[in-house]
């Protein structure tokens, strides 16, 4: 059954149709999950004891932190299946997600720089958090790099696959980084088994504005999938009814 | 409000941080969104002159 509903989702003239019908929805559950978080993030939540207001900024940078290491993680695991099964779809969903994880990762370096000047007194230290977190946007610049660098899709999909399956292993690093090393960056506070040492009004608005930007990759990745597969099947039949019926 | 926009003298860096994000998230959806009515006008006037 789920294998049927895969099977059928992962034909590209499927996938196309169903994607522009699920966007509008999507949209719609982004703005109000969004417009709830930052309510709550920058309204509701009370001031930090230590950090004051500055401690607002988490719910930029920790939701693009998160998404930065969930969508490298994506973007292996759909390239391996690409690899192994050969589905076109996953290695569109692969090489799609690449430039959506740098932006993240982009921006939890920059949130995190922003928050980093006034609370630590600097904008950047080389200490392995932040290192590490610097290696995976250059795992994603890699990626796109090679990707652009080979002509044909196909081959080009199976290289990049390869290269993300390696990069895997910073993902690791970079999560437990601040426990292996000593560091300026602080703890988790949220990740870990204990119950998380923030305050009730401080989590939910995090998890929410978790919740939109999961969103958000989502809205973001079917987007640029749908380009990626009409750019493969410009020549196809069910391409040329789509825009025969416009 | 005024309170609230100077974020107990963080406003710089907490603003400049949701400004960022907020540009970056946007330009994401956009460019693929243009690069989309791009690809579909090309297709269109590719098959236009194939057919002639």
């Amino acid at each position: 059954m789920i294998m049927r509903f895969l099977h059928k989702f992962s034909s590209p003239p499927y996938f196309y149709s169903i994607s522009g019908r699920l966007l509008p929805w999507l949209t719609l559950l982004f703005l109000a999950l969004l417009a709830y978080g930052l309510y709550g993030g920058l309204v509701t939540a009370p001031a930090d004891y230590q950090q004051g207001d500055s401690f607002r900024i988490i719910y930029v940078h920790v939701p693009a932190a998160w998404m930065s290491m969930f969508i490298y993680v994506v973007m292996a695991v759909s390239g391996a299946i690409g690899l192994i099964w050969r589905i076109k779809l996953a290695e569109i969903v692969s090489i799609s997600s690449a430039p959506i994880g740098a932006s993240f990762t982009l921006l939890a370096l920059i949130t995190g720089s922003l928050w980093g000047k006034p609370m630590w007194g600097t904008w950047w230290v080389w200490d392995a958090r932040l290192t590490s977190e610097l290696i995976l946007l250059f795992l994603y610049l890699g990626v796109i790099g090679l990707y652009s660098a080979i002509e044909d899709n196909r081959t080009a999909s199976r290289a990049v696959a390869i290269l993300a399956l390696v990069g895997v292993v910073n993902i690791p690093i970079i999560h437990y980084s601040v426990e292996w090393w000593s560091s300026l960056h602080q703890g988790p506070t949220v990740t870990k088994f204990a119950k998380p040492s923030i305050h009730i009004d401080m989590l939910i608005p995090l998890l929410v504005m978790a919740g939109a930007f999961k969103v958000y990759y989502a809205i973001a990745l079917l987007l640029r999938c749908r380009n990626e597969l009409v750019q493969r099947e410009q020549g196809s039949r069910w391409l040329g009814e789509i825009l025969e019926n416009k | 409000m005024s309170d609230f926009l100077h974020m107990g003298g963080y406003a710089f860096y907490v603003w400049t941080s949701y400004g960022i994000a907020f540009v970056v998230m946007l330009i994401g959806v956009i460019k693929p969104l243009l690069v989309h009515k791009q690809q579909l006008r090309g297709l269109k006037l590719k098959r236009q002159r194939g057919q002639r």
